[in-house]
């Protein structure tokens, strides 16, 4: 698709862009160039931890929920789905700015209606993601040696080492009424009728039943800078994702106007798209980073 | 392209559009399966949890990464079309990304470093009572 460019042409002897690429087009290049570097220091100081310390959170126990599926355990699935609807919408933007250079304006609107909806997909996918973490429920057993029922935030998360059998039960012997009721409650899966006849047990009646459950798991409190890499970093991608979606808005109402036929070229479209392409790379390297390995 | 068409004046050369989608279709496909190979090597990697050597998981895991930056390559050069630019424009933004080179290998290096300090206590020098006591224990043996 290149230019046929004549041999010695003169780029540097003023008059023209040296790198035959507009102005805006070029900022928007360094623009993301710097944009790369941030994302890759945040990645980076998250492997720089990761490597420093003995235990990790294995991203396949973390992560190995579905909508709707309850508690199967579909360890890659979920972000295996956010991943394609990103790659689905960086190819329709690229369709998007394919129209622009044939001034389609109806192929344009088009393909930018189908991105924005692949934008809003992959933002309600993390939507959910995050609610299931910061909402879950997983027994650890905190510094005092007492097990609780703890979500994935970012001071705390259940995605330590698992304990023993024995272990555990030293762990339940010192663990209070409230929290016994708490992790049994769990083990319910929060069933109605089941939830007042938990709170009038003993103790070790508690102790027993829980013990008993061949689902019952505890692990020790996991690494505590899990959460603030993970909210943070997916954070920061999902916010670049949110402004790359009211991009797109603006693009398409703008499309809808008729100002880009007035102004003869498409090529803030291109423009959005390189944004938008951005977007979906750092998502490869935040899915490498997270969830793959 | 169409009468009306023309581009921003500070472009000296226009580039040919008259290709069609053919390609972009092509690249998505790629995208797909290398992503898909990905997949399987990650959840090869879940299944085999325990019983798999340091060196086949590391090893795995590096094959995934260059799946990645070859993704990465593709998305770049044929979506963001920068393949299709001068070649002075590719080198000013593909020059400085090198720096990541130093940046990873430094880092993920003083992380291993910062593990293995943790773990044998960094061969950091006795605290000063201890110091102090077994200078007086050798001074009283003498």
């Amino acid at each position: 698709m290149s230019a046929t460019i004549p041999a010695g042409t003169k780029w540097w002897s003023g008059g023209k862009s040296p790198f035959n690429v507009s102005y805006g087009k070029v900022m928007m290049w360094y623009f993301l160039m710097s944009d790369a570097f941030t994302f890759g220091a945040f990645l980076i100081s998250y492997g720089t931890i990761r490597f420093s310390v003995n235990h990790w959170a294995d991203p396949n126990h973390v992560f190995n929920s579905f909508p709707f599926a309850g508690h199967a355990n579909l360890p890659l699935a979920f972000v295996s789905l956010m991943t394609f609807i990103l790659i689905f919408s960086s190819v329709t933007m690229v369709l998007a700015v394919h129209e622009g250079h044939h001034m389609n304006r109806k192929g344009v609107e088009k393909y930018m209606i189908l991105t924005i909806i692949g934008g809003l997909g992959f933002l309600s996918c993390q939507a959910w993601e995050w609610t299931h973490l910061l909402t879950g429920e997983h027994v650890a057993m905190l510094n005092d040696g007492t097990l609780s029922v703890l979500p994935t935030t970012v001071k705390m998360n259940p995605w330590g080492e698992a304990l023993s059998s024995s272990e555990i039960m030293t762990a339940l012997q010192k663990t209070s009424h409230e929290q016994l009721v708490a992790i049994a409650n769990t083990l319910h899966h929060g069933a109605e009728g089941a939830h007042h006849a938990v709170e009038s047990l003993t103790n070790q009646e508690l102790i027993n039943q829980i013990a008993s459950n061949t689902e019952f798991h505890a692990t020790h409190t996991g690494p505590i800078a899990f959460g603030g890499y993970f909210f943070g970093i997916t954070g920061f991608h999902g916010f670049h994702v949110f402004s790359g979606v009211i991009i797109n808005i603006v693009m398409y109402i703008k499309t809808k106007l008729g100002h880009f036929d007035q102004r003869g070229h498409y090529e803030m479209i291109e423009k959005a798209g390189l944004y938008w392409h951005f977007v979906d790379l750092v998502w490869v390297f935040v899915f490498l980073c997270f969830y793959l390995v | 392209m169409s009468a009306q068409h023309f581009e921003n004046p500070e472009i000296t050369f226009q580039p040919d559009h008259s290709g069609g989608t053919g390609k972009i279709w092509k690249i998505f496909w790629v995208l797909s399966v290398l992503t898909i190979i990905e997949l399987a090597l990650g959840y090869f990697l879940y299944a085999k949890h325990g019983e798999l050597s340091y060196a086949t998981v590391l090893s795995t895991k590096c094959v995934i990464g260059i799946l990645t930056i070859a993704k990465a390559y593709y998305i770049v050069s044929v979506f963001m079309h920068l393949g299709d630019e001068v070649r002075n424009f590719i080198m000013t933004i593909v020059v400085p990304l090198i720096l990541f080179v130093w940046f990873i290998i430094a880092f993920l290096s003083d992380g291993t470093s910062w593990k293995n300090l943790r773990n044998t206590r960094g061969g950091s020098r006795p605290a000063e009572t201890e110091q102090v006591e077994k200078a007086a224990a050798e001074h009283s043996a003498h």
